[in-house]
């Protein structure tokens, strides 16, 4: 058994009894990276030699039995997370050569907790992408069949975990950007509620939507993770302070009699027969286990790809004023200002962001705000409601993560708006701000992973945890590893 | 086109927006210091430096600076307000976009009065809001580069916005110095406007006295002194009035007040007007100002200056003058009062500030914080001289000495042997020889040129040495002289 394709609680148990060191953890994971990355592509960056030092102090710890859930555990951050003195480029060529004067929460959170930086996973350009098509770099390939797409935007993170070149990863997730890609993956992926992880040190894309999550192998090793990033950050006026609970508490807990909510909007035409099927036979599954599904609505389900795309964009078009060429990252000169402005984001800025600045900035420009922006955050109100009416009568909803499993490179990146339908069933979670987690639940007769997607209330994660654990520990999908 | 008759007058109507830093010790939305002057960039963060992935978090200070200004300028405090992103790009606003309030900011619908030219006005104020300042670019030095220093991006500013309540710019300079002692009278702002902690944009527009409809509107921008406010604000009328006479029309721009040549430029036309594109700031929650807290805020307000100088008309029945004078700096006004609770009478202790002290302090550039002077130091002086120890004219020699030295008014009298001479036998001797050493004076005065007895009153005191108590020898002198 080689160490790379444990997880992160069997990784534990062998550093804590010392029956493997941090070293030997180490290794083994470049090692499956030295193997496999040359197919998957899943980093920018590979930090081995900061990880090679994290690895000593971590050891030493472990010796002295101090306390760390993470310690000597190798984990992929995606690289738009700050870590100080690490290259972060959102894999944009407009930040390819930044290196952050300063540390995210999340990282220093991790760091406190012992992990290993595994290195800085691709990602589209500012996270805005289905596939990491967009990425400015290269697409990473899905370890599933390397002719294809692992999703995105946390694509490099969910490949990685899928591809054991790391143990877990963090992903952020505006719109879908770590469960759409942990589906494609085949591995487990969370969107807390929105305010639970500080998004601080996370290189903006829509700041209302922005979430940082885990991605793990399985749901046990997610939980860990939140009890490390979650919680108020004083850095973070949108952190919520609210009380964050022993997530791994309620793990194997009775999931008997709990209301599973099934809305009628999320299983739509165009879908593909087997994500359906694999979806509906886990809602059997999950009632098997004594959990009651119910037939719900979400009524405004079909405004959320426009009212999404009207305040992402907006939102970003101010987000990335900031690459001007002026204090940081690349510049292009120019005769004037206005010129080095002007060719510093027409080279540094790939076709989709610009796409999105346009779109946002014209959604709020005078004369449109109101009939764009405004009508937006209308919208979005009515899509919360939903869900809040939704959640009153039952525990958690239940749908597909993605109307598809992973398709080919090429297949859609000259079609956004085909793209864009991509993130149908995981959109309308970040409008309201709910918590959400995708889990493997089969497979595609292409052998490709299907995902599926559990909301919870807000700051109710613990729910969908339980849920998709008990799920999780009836099935065999999240022993399956890819052939690589 | 007709341009309108020559004779017929006009009427400006103005609003004023002031931008007023905030004296916190730290910026508007990061730790780094606030303080003005240092070496560039040497006062400057990830976030102030607008980085990628960092996140604002609000100055609770500035917040309670910014209501209590609401708050003593008349104004709502709303429970509930937000900020937001005002965006354009330029290389002094690192985020390209600066956070700002705009639908909903956290003061509104106040007031401030005014008098101006002997009248009292009531001018409207529309908002109070908060937002962080820009940095600095620099042009001048090296070669083709220009540089960004960004200490000053992110300190914390109020912006207060008037009503178009202002007719003048008399009006509107005495609405800027009110304003200024306002915000010193609350330690938020320290009123610098050549230092740029105070600024002033005026919207400016004519219309034919007695019309309602307003004119078309100009935006004047750079008014960075006290002394240029009215001037701008009078060339920027005159032009335009000029402009309608000769049958123009006035066109909505946004124009430069150049205090080299006196004149305003235009700068950009409507045309050319940033759209600002505002929108909520997501990374910042919306500001809840609790009643309690509000409350708390406004016990803990200072005496306001209109309150205090109602006070020291009723109070001290000081003139309306001296009041106005002595509160325009809560440090004055504090002084002053030190001074009578050390037992000065009201109006000696304003004259003496008004006269010898303001011009001493002129003098050397001081302010009444830098005063070597004591309030009770005054105040024993004063004392002497209702005692007759000294008179009013030897005073003023004793009040040099002591605000020269640093000593007490007895002392210095002591030691100067200013000690008024009220011994009516030495008195008498030095008026004998006055009368005797001016015969010619004396045949005058005699003879009905009564002025003269200053003449004498002169001579009396030189001899000696302006020590004798003026009033004896007035008595005397007539006495001795038939008068």
């Amino acid at each position: 058994m080689e160490l790379y394709t444990l997880d992160i609680s069997e990784l534990r148990r062998l550093l804590d009894r010392r029956e493997v060191s941090v070293g030997e953890v180490v290794d083994s994971v470049y090692k499956r990276i030295d193997a496999v990355e040359g197919r998957v592509k899943a980093f920018v960056t590979l930090t081995k030699e900061e990880a090679l030092k994290m690895a000593g102090p971590a050891q030493k710890k472990i010796d002295n039995k101090e306390p760390g859930t993470l310690l000597g555990i190798p984990i992929a951050i995606k690289d738009n997370m700050c870590a100080k003195g690490i290259r972060t480029t959102c894999s944009s060529r407009i930040l390819e050569k930044f290196v952050p004067p300063y540390e995210s929460t999340v990282t220093s959170r991790l760091k406190e907790h012992g992990y290993i930086l595994v290195g800085k996973t691709n990602l589209d350009e500012f996270a805005m992408g289905s596939s990491t098509e967009n990425s400015g770099f290269h697409t990473t390939r899905n370890p599933w069949d390397t002719a294809r797409i692992p999703g995105g935007s946390s694509g490099g993170s969910t490949a990685a975990v899928a591809a054991d070149e790391c143990m877990a990863a963090l992903g952020s997730d505006t719109g879908g950007s770590i469960r759409q890609p942990a589906s494609l993956c085949g591995v487990v992926g969370l969107k807390p509620t929105y305010g639970r992880v500080s998004r601080y040190g996370l290189v903006a894309f829509a700041s209302s939507l922005d979430q940082i999550g885990p991605i793990t192998k399985n749901v046990s090793d997610a939980a860990l993770i939140m009890n490390v990033i979650s919680g108020r950050d004083l850095l973070d006026s949108t952190s919520a302070p609210v009380d964050v609970p022993d997530f791994t508490r309620i793990l194997g807990q009775d999931v008997r009699g709990l209301k599973i909510g099934v809305p009628k909007e999320y299983f739509i035409e165009g879908m593909e027969e087997d994500v359906v099927n694999s979806v509906k036979a886990a809602v059997r599954q999950i009632e098997s286990l004594g959990a009651v599904p119910v037939e719900i609505s979400l009524p405004h389900t079909d405004y959320a790809i426009a009212t999404y795309y009207l305040l992402a964009t907006s939102e970003a078009s101010s987000n990335l004023a900031r690459y001007d060429g002026v204090k940081y990252g690349f510049r292009e000169n120019g005769k004037d200002l206005l010129e080095m402005y002007m060719n510093t984001r027409a080279a540094g800025f790939g076709a989709e962001v610009k796409r999105r600045i346009m779109l946002g900035t014209y959604a709020l420009s005078s004369g449109y705000y109101d009939a764009y922006y405004k009508k937006a955050q209308q919208a979005r109100t009515l899509i919360k409601k939903d869900f809040e009416q939704a959640l009153k009568t039952v525990d958690i909803i239940v749908t597909p993560t993605s109307p598809t499993a992973a398709f080919k490179i090429g297949e859609k990146a000259d079609d956004p708006l085909q793209m864009y339908l991509s993130d149908i069933f995981t959109i309308s979670v970040n409008l309201a701000g709910v918590p959400a987690i995708s889990i493997p639940c089969g497979f595609t007769r292409d052998d490709l992973p299907v995902g599926l997607q559990l909301i919870g209330r807000h700051f109710d994660e613990e729910t969908i945890l339980k849920v998709a654990y008990a799920y999780e520990q009836s099935t065999e999908w999240h022993k399956r590893k890819p052939k690589l | 086109m007709h341009g309108l008759p020559v004779n017929m007058k006009y009427e400006a109507v103005i609003g004023l927006e002031v931008h007023a830093q905030m004296l916190t010790e730290s910026k508007m939305f990061c730790g780094c210091s606030a303080r003005f002057g240092a070496e560039p960039n040497s006062q400057t963060c990830e976030i102030c430096i607008g980085m990628p992935g960092v996140l604002p978090v609000m100055n609770k200070k500035a917040l309670e600076f910014t209501i209590r200004t609401g708050l003593a300028m008349n104004c709502t405090i709303s429970a509930y307000s937000r900020f937001a992103r005002k965006n354009y790009f330029y290389p002094d606003l690192p985020k390209g976009y600066q956070i700002s309030q705009y639908e909903l900011p956290i003061c509104g619908h106040g007031h401030v009065d005014v008098i101006a030219g002997g009248r009292k006005r009531r001018i409207g104020i529309t908002r109070i809001h908060m937002e962080e300042d820009a940095g600095k670019n620099i042009h001048e030095g090296r070669g083709n580069y220009s540089f960004v220093d960004l200490n000053r991006a992110g300190v914390p500013l109020m912006e207060i916005v008037s009503e178009p309540d202002i007719r003048t710019p008399v009006e509107a300079s005495e609405y800027m110095r009110k304003l200024r002692t306002i915000l010193r009278y609350l330690g938020v702002c320290d009123g610098n406007m050549e230092q740029g902690s105070l600024r002033c944009d005026a919207n400016v527009s004519v219309r034919p006295e007695g019309r309602r409809e307003l004119g078309v509107k100009v935006e004047m921008k750079n008014i960075n002194s006290f002394r240029y406010v009215e001037k701008a604000l009078e060339y920027e009328i005159g032009r335009q009035i000029k402009a309608l006479q000769e049958g123009e029309k006035i066109v909505q721009e946004t124009r430069l007040w150049d205090p080299a040549t006196a004149t305003t430029q235009s700068m950009r036309s409507k045309e050319e007007a940033h759209d600002y594109r505002y929108f909520p700031e997501p990374d910042l929650v919306p500001i809840m100002a609790h009643c309690k807290w509000i409350d708390a805020v406004k016990d803990g307000l200072p005496e306001l200056p209109d309150a205090k100088r109602e006070r020291f008309v009723s109070g001290y029945e000081l003139p309306e003058y001296d009041a106005d004078l002595l509160t325009s700096e809560r440090a004055m006004a504090d002084w002053f009062e030190g001074a009578i609770r050390a037992g000065a009478g009201p109006k000696a202790a304003a004259n003496w500030m008004m006269g010898e002290l303001m011009r001493f302090l002129n003098e050397e550039n001081k302010t009444i914080e830098g005063c070597p002077l004591k309030p009770s130091q005054l105040a024993e002086m004063i004392k002497l001289i209702d005692k007759g120890t000294i008179s009013g004219k030897i005073a003023k020699t004793v009040f040099e000495e002591m605000y020269r030295t640093g000593k007490d008014a007895e002392t210095v009298v002591k030691e100067k042997g200013l000690v008024q001479i009220s011994d009516s036998g030495a008195i008498e001797k030095a008026v004998d020889e006055a009368i005797a050493g001016n015969p010619k004076e004396v045949e005058r005065f005699k003879a009905g040129d009564e002025k003269l007895i200053g003449f004498f009153v002169g001579q009396v005191m030189k001899a000696t040495k302006g020590k004798a108590n003026p009033q004896m020898v007035n008595e005397l002198l007539k006495k001795k002289l038939g008068g």
